[in-house]
């Protein structure tokens, strides 16, 4: 059976493949996800999107060794201490220090005044020995990456200054990340779990099924979600630990967000089960499940990575609007939106505006997910033409 | 359209009803009942209740009765009666309390979209016919900050600013030498001096939103086979954006209103505490806080059908302006 | 390199001095003879539009030179690609960013008495080119429904056109609106003005553009593909009005097509283009019986055309396919897949351009200026048509030695096939392979905010149809008569609602296909396979060939492993493919190597029947006829039976044995493919063999003859009696309205469901006599 047919032979075949060969035998073999990591790269914005979000996760899981303090280090004299300057030379060679504070106690308002003593240096040197924790909780040890020489006992360094207690803002807003980045990741896989299992059936299913998904979806959508989340927040029992309370906020942030991607899931179901290479596959004579996990889902999950990125910052935000109004997490638990309680008081924030900084390291990490999503929905099919 | 309009108001029959069983869903969700509030109150003056007293009260309330029962009872003197129930921390009616409160949220929320809508259309018509122009980099720069920057920030940063640059409060509604008078001419623009503040705030984030929208929409019908056959046809350039794209593009002002609403709804409880506004915002996280859940799932309640109530009119609006949506349902 | 200076000169130049340089023909050779220099209306010389994209610059049109005498329908043909859009769309200075008019003259005088304008030097903005644009020059194009806006009413937009440029007040511009509303022959004009695009038929949207171009009585329309999208009775009917209204009006033509059935139709002169270029220019008849360019020889004869010849014969399919236009071959682009190509000429210097006389022009080395074959190249080019009919010849007489070299294949199949084919009849009465009856295939409409079923849509209404083993049955009919839905059913991707559909498998027992649930049915889905229509949305993009062509092996358990990858391999290569590119993703190949990729994929598993639903639909004609010789080579080496759904009713003449009509979800006729050409039972089949303009210019098709009414009844709502007696010209109110008529015996092998076939005389494709 080795016989060939004359079509297979002629000159009209032979010019036909090899007119595509120009310029392409990369192309030619590059798979799904090569060819989007292409388009993605060509998205200046949505690359340094990614490296920001990449360092703040990193940030987060090293929290411990990049944040000179826990997140529990305070110092009640030190209360609202201004940021400070970290200098890089001292007196024309390199060393790391800062000046030490001096304070002036008003005495009407008992406020202190804080002015920078440039007789006291504080020498401040990298992988300093600090307080003591575990790496990933794993390795003990007490390294950070940046700290005064004097170790615990020498005068603290608040290169972002500090808040009412005299806790290190920097330290904060870095342990911050990772309840503030966990709880977007968190929710939304919660929400991805709903969302896929609810639009996969509304548009596996389609009819009344479909139907009455489609309406709860539409009534989600249709309240305003924010006095439904602190309703549902303020029912959480004041009883329940830090933990507990952090799961329960999260399932409620997801019991909104799952809409969307619900919606996203079936609009991408339906208009793939309509598309011919479904039918082939079906005419090839494959499972129902091989249908859905082998030709559909592949064609879509690029889009569910880039709409799942860009659920992440709606999560963040409104753990952080929950948090600021008190309804959501509560301190001693350390994530932006708590951190931006103190700002609540508009005349502590205009004695000490430090205290806006955990809202700056919110819109940073908003604005690169949304870049790196807008970036990632752009790059998700390659195939258009 | 009349055929339309109907059926759309009958759509709204079940989504009301839905809210309903949420907001009922509220009063009940903390651990005891009102009339646990009402024992511990009268415990606390001094008063011991015996059980024959408490069954009393447990019948006048109607909470004795299956759920059912109580939501029936609940629902039908809200909307026979307009009474939402007593609010204990204040120890008034609810419909009273809301009755100062509501309006101005609502008028508030309204003033907001409109000024979101006559913020985004010119900037997003620009930044799509002049793409990539720097003034389209600018808008598209804004639009993203506006997504980003969470509402109660942006309150902050306004405060905190006006605080130290022009040492004026911008905070609250009412100026304090108004805050107890009577409405005359000088409360109302001192009033309307305080409002752009809260405006503007609630503003930010839609607009950034709709000018996205606006611009992507605008783009995509700008190089539509009919906007190619009408420059064939010899239309001036400007004329021809603005009736054929431009009318399409519009359809998100409409159809957007269902997004903005509910967020900007949301945004209003925030921003209004943190600029310490006498509306239903605070006094919902008060009531939250204080599991003041009558008051709270009435605000809830109210909030969530004026909601979709403005959504309703969007789509109604929207039915208006597109042919298509009013004849598919002829 | 030197296209910068002609930049500037459109920017800085006036249009008039240049448009004399460029007469004194000092540049460029002259297109047409001095003789016509008086009536040209528009005269494009030299014209480059090109593309700056991130990959580079495409020069979709690259010196261009187009010439359309007053009155006159000059037709520009090509394949996709050719660039013949582009150079329409340039006139106007409609090209869209990136492109751009980067060199060239587009001189235009409306009338003797004026002067010439440059187009190509006017501003885009500007008030000039806005006269011009609708005024003096209107446009029609490819999708009439798209090109109309959806939020105003039809009379809206007409009257719009028709105040920009002529001084009228609304009452007057309406009054006008309803007379070129009437003129385009759309019924009830008044009524339909306060219609909106998206409620009425493609056809009738075609006609409100043409109203809207022609609503201030231009002196020139250009028609961009204006038939493309409609079917094959509306494209007649739009040729027709265009045609009537040139007469009434007096006015020019530029009409883009790829179809050369069209060209022959419509044309006085033919442009033909290839890759941004002109290839050969001349009047319709020089083109069609004299083609010089061996592009313009070779396009003509890939085009199956209903010649009423019944054996079928090779296509002479031009090799290869159109390259991107980015990577336009060096010399003549058409080298590439020239069979007259001199190595060191072609692929090297541009050719020249060649003058035979009376404005026919070709751009080829094959020739001198003056039209005489070269003395180097008289050997290789011969008698260009003759000896591609013997290079044919000798094709055939490898294809029937490879044939009978097949060892295990049957020697009398083969032999059956070719007696069946030339004698016109099957040798034997064999029991048929598929046995369909009374199948239906209903779909319920939901309508409103709620989903409500509403109604249904009876897409395929009580078929009965016979295949027999060996042969290759056509289905034809309009887009929305149901073929795609009946050809699903068949293949069991939608379940019918009733109706059997007997199958008889290969051990010789018969089962009822559709009746089966999905489980059962996979032993006969290895044994009925479909090709589908879109090459590229019909392959999964995230499969490479291997998992694509390999795919219904492993579902079905047919092979594994290195076993798989050996089948694909030989799969691939009996398409004509290289098996190497088993590890390529679709994205690497055109449309051509993607069907056959289909084709590889539909074959894999050995299959006896094999549904092909428009096939060839999607490809440029040169590529067309490569596929349709492949699917019959295929048929003959590996014994397949073939249901081919198309529209297009010269493709099926070609390949199909026996044809089945359809209507409205109901079979109308049935017979061999002669029979039914040649005399149709069924009104139906008459009014769509005559819709088919023949590529012949001398055997144009009488207007408005077996012309049908524009519009398909509401698919929800069926009429009563004949289906068809509302568009039927044979119409007799006693029966038709209301009695069903019955597909019956109406001739030799030929069933009819027409209450009077017999006494009916119906005409036949033109080109079958009777």
């Amino acid at each position: 059976m080795t016989q060939t047919l004359p079509v297979g032979e002629g000159p009209e075949v032979q010019t036909s493949v090899t007119s595509t060969d120009a310029g392409q035998g990369a192309v030619a073999v590059a798979p799904q996800w090569k060819l989007v990591w292409w388009g993605f790269k060509r998205h200046r914005l949505a690359m340094a999107g990614m490296i920001v979000i990449v360092a703040i996760y990193l940030g987060a899981i090293f929290a411990e060794f990049l944040a000179p303090y826990s997140s529990e280090h305070y110092n009640p004299d030190y209360a609202y201490a201004p940021p400070q300057r970290l200098h890089v030379l001292d007196e024309g060679e390199w060393g790391l220090y800062v000046y030490g504070y001096k304070s002036e106690q008003n005495p009407e308002t008992l406020a202190l005044t804080w002015t920078t003593d440039e007789s006291k240096k504080v020498p401040v040197q990298l992988f300093a020995h600090g307080e003591e924790y575990k790496l990933l909780g794993l390795i003990t040890t007490d390294i950070h990456l940046l700290g005064t020489s004097g170790g615990t006992k020498a005068p603290p360094m608040y290169l972002l200054g500090a808040d009412r207690t005299g806790h290190d803002l920097l330290s904060r807003i870095i342990h911050g990340a990772r309840i503030s980045m966990s709880i977007g990741l968190v929710g939304v896989a919660v929400a991805f779990v709903l969302g896929l299992l609810l639009g996969g059936i509304s548009g596996f299913f389609g009819g009344i099924v479909d139907t009455g998904i489609q309406r709860v979806v539409e009534f989600f959508m249709s309240i305003p979600t924010l006095p439904l989340w602190l309703a549902l927040a303020a029912a959480v029992p004041p009883g329940w630990g830090p933990l507990q309370r952090y799961f329960a906020v999260t399932v409620i942030l997801s019991m909104i967000a799952w809409t969307h991607l619900a919606r996203v899931v079936r609009s991408r179901f339906l208009s793939l089960r309509e598309e011919d290479f479904v039918t082939a596959a079906q005419v090839d004579g494959a499972s129902q499940p091989r249908i859905i996990f082998r030709h559909m889902l592949p064609s879509f999950s690029s889009y569910l990575i880039a709409s799942l990125t860009l659920s992440i910052p709606g999560m963040i935000l409104a753990e952080t609007s929950l948090s600021f109004l008190g309804l959501g997490l509560q301190p001693p638990v350390v994530s932006w939106g708590v951190l931006l309680q103190e700002a609540q008081n508009i005349r502590a924030v205009s004695t000490a505006p430090w205290l806006l900084l955990p809202g700056v390291a919110v819109v940073i990490a908003v604005l690169s997910l949304n870049f790196l999503g807008d970036g990632l929905r752009d790059a998700a099919d390659p195939y258009k033409h | 359209m009349l055929g339309y309009i109907g059926r759309r108001i009958l759509l709204m029959i079940p989504m009301i009803f839905a809210i309903s069983i949420v907001s009922f869903v509220i009063i009940q969700l903390p651990p005891g009942d009102y009339l646990t509030t009402v024992v511990a109150q009268l415990s606390a003056q001094g008063d011991v209740v015996d059980q024959a007293q408490l069954a009393a009260l447990k019948a006048q309330y109607g909470l004795d009765q299956p759920m059912i029962v109580q939501y029936w009872t609940w629902i039908s003197r809200i909307v026979m009666d307009g009474d939402f129930g007593q609010s204990f921390i204040w120890n008034k009616p609810v419909s009273e309390l809301l009755a100062g409160k509501v309006p101005l949220s609502a008028m508030l929320t309204i003033s907001a979209l409109l000024v979101t809508w006559v913020v985004a259309f010119p900037i997003g018509v620009y930044s799509a016919v002049r793409q990539y122009s720097v003034g389209d980099y600018v808008a598209t720069t804004i639009g993203f900050l506006g997504i980003a920057i969470p509402e109660f920030l942006i309150a902050l940063i306004l405060m905190w600013v006006s605080l130290t640059y022009f040492g004026q409060s911008v905070g609250g509604l009412l100026s304090p030498e108004y805050r107890d008078s009577n409405w005359n001419l000088g409360k109302l623009l001192d009033l309307l001096g305080h409002l752009w503040v809260p405006i503007l705030v609630l503003g930010a984030a839609g607009t950034a939103g709709l000018i996205r929208v606006l611009r992507a929409n605008l783009l995509d019908e700008l190089h539509k086979p009919y906007v190619i056959a009408a420059r064939a046809r010899g239309m001036r350039e400007r004329r021809l954006t603005v009736k054929y794209p431009l009318r399409v593009a519009l359809i998100p002002f409409f159809s957007t209103v269902g997004w903005i609403l509910p967020g900007l709804v949301s945004g209003e409880v925030i921003v209004a505490q943190v600029l310490s506004l006498d509306t239903a915002g605070p006094l919902l996280l008060n009531a939250l806080k204080a599991q003041d859940m009558y008051l709270a799932g009435s605000i809830v309640l109210i909030v969530s059908v004026l909601t979709v109530i403005g959504t309703l009119i969007s789509d109604i609006l929207l039915a208006w302006l597109d042919p298509r949506v009013r004849l598919r349902y002829r | 390199m030197n296209q910068t200076p002609q930049t500037r000169e459109i920017v800085q130049g006036g249009a008039r001095p240049r448009g004399r340089r460029a007469r004194r023909g000092a540049v460029v050779p002259p297109t047409v003879p001095a003789a016509d220099d008086g009536t040209a209306l528009l005269r494009i010389k030299d014209l480059r539009t090109h593309f700056v994209t991130r990959e580079g610059v495409v020069r979709a049109v690259d010196g261009v030179n187009l010439e359309v005498p007053k009155g006159k329908t000059v037709c520009v043909v090509g394949e996709s690609g050719c660039g013949k859009s582009v150079t329409a769309r340039s006139i106007l200075q409609l090209v869209e960013r990136p492109g751009r008019l980067v060199g060239g003259s587009i001189s235009w005088r409306p009338d003797e008495n004026a002067s010439w304008v440059d187009l190509a030097g006017l501003d885009p903005h500007g008030e000039h080119l806005r006269r011009v644009r609708g005024a003096e020059i209107g446009m029609v194009f490819q999708e009439p429904m798209a090109s109309l806006s959806p939020m105003y009413t039809i009379g809206d937009q007409l009257m719009e056109a028709i105040q920009l440029h002529l001084p009228m007040s609304k009452a007057e511009a309406r009054d006008r609106a309803i007379t070129q509303l009437r003129r385009v022959g759309i019924p009830q004009p008044e009524r339909r003005m306060d219609a909106y695009s998206f409620q009425l038929s493609g056809g009738m949207c075609q006609r409100v553009m043409i109203a809207i171009a022609l609503s201030c009585d231009p002196a020139l329309l250009i028609a961009d593909e204006p038939t493309t999208a409609l079917d094959v009775t509306t494209q007649a009917r739009i040729l027709d009005l265009l045609k009537d209204l040139q007469e009434q009006t007096g006015m020019a033509m530029v009409f883009i097509t790829h179809d050369l059935g069209v060209v022959a139709e419509i044309a006085d002169e033919v442009t033909v283009m290839y890759l941004g270029k002109v290839a050969e220019h001349g009047s319709v008849e020089e083109i069609f019986d004299h083609p010089k360019h061996p592009y313009t020889q070779a396009l003509l004869r890939s085009i199956p055309a209903m010649r009423g010849d019944r054996a079928r014969q090779r296509l002479a399919a031009i090799q290869g396919m159109v390259p991107h236009p980015q990577h336009r071959p060096a010399g003549c682009p058409f080298h590439t897949r020239c069979d007259h190509v001199i190595a060191g000429l072609c692929d090297t210097i541009d050719p020249p351009m060649a003058s035979f006389g009376s404005g026919h022009l070709a751009l080829c080395h094959l020739y001198d200026e003056n039209g005489a074959t070269k003395e180097a190249v008289s050997r290789t080019l011969g008698e260009p048509a003759g000896a591609a009919a013997a290079r044919q010849a000798a094709v055939r007489e490898t294809v029937k030695e490879a044939v009978a070299a097949v060892p295990a294949r049957p020697a009398a199949a083969v032999v059956t096939r070719e007696r069946g084919r030339h004698a016109g009849v099957p040798a034997r009465e064999e029991r048929p392979l598929l046995d369909v009856s009374g199948l239906s295939m209903e779909f319920p409409i939901k309508r409103g905010m709620f989903g409500r079923t509403t109604g249904t849509i009876r897409a395929v209404n009580n078929v009965n149809l016979t295949i027999r083993p060996g042969e290759t049955v056509g289905l034809v009919g309009e887009s929305g008569c149901g073929k795609t839905t009946l050809g699903r059913c068949l293949a069991r991707v939608l379940k019918p609602t009733s109706g059997q559909i007997h199958y008889e498998t290969s051990s010789g027992s018969v089962v009822d296909l559709a009746g089966l649930r999905n489980r059962d049915l996979a032993p006969y889905r290895r044994e009925i396979r479909v090709v589908f229509q879109d090459p590229f949305s019909s392959l999964n993009p995230r499969m490479t060939l291997l998992q694509l062509v390999g795919e219904p092996l492993r579902t079905n358990r047919l092979a594994a492993g290195t076993e798989l990858q050996d089948q694909v391999a030989e799969m691939l290569r009996q398409v004509g493919l290289r098996p190497e590119y088993m590890h390529r993703y679709p994205h690497a190949f055109s449309g051509g190597e993607r069907q056959r990729i289909n084709i590889a994929r539909a074959l894999i598993t050995r299959p006896r029947l094999v549904i092909a639903d428009e096939a060839v639909s999607a490809l440029d004609v040169s590529v067309r006829a490569q596929i349709l010789n492949l699917l019959g080579d295929l048929q003959d080496e590996l014994n397949l039976t073939y249901l081919f759904i198309s529209h297009d009713l010269s493709v099926v003449e070609h390949l199909c044995d026996r044809v089945t009509v359809m209507y409205l979800g109901s079979i109308v006729e049935t017979a061999d493919t002669s029979s039914l050409y040649s005399t149709p039972h069924h009104p139906y089949t008459e009014a769509l063999l005559n819709a088919v303009p023949l590529p012949n210019p001398h055997r144009r098709r009488q207007r408005h003859e077996h012309g049908l009414p524009d519009d398909l009844p509401d698919a929800a709502n069926l009429p009563s009696g004949c289906l068809f007696h509302t568009r039927c010209p044979h119409v007799r109110q006693d029966r038709c309205p209301t009695e069903v008529p019955d597909l019956r015996e109406t001739g030799s092998k030929h069933l009819s469901a027409c209450h009077f076939a017999e006494t009916l005389t119906l005409a036949g494709a033109a080109g079958h006599t009777r």
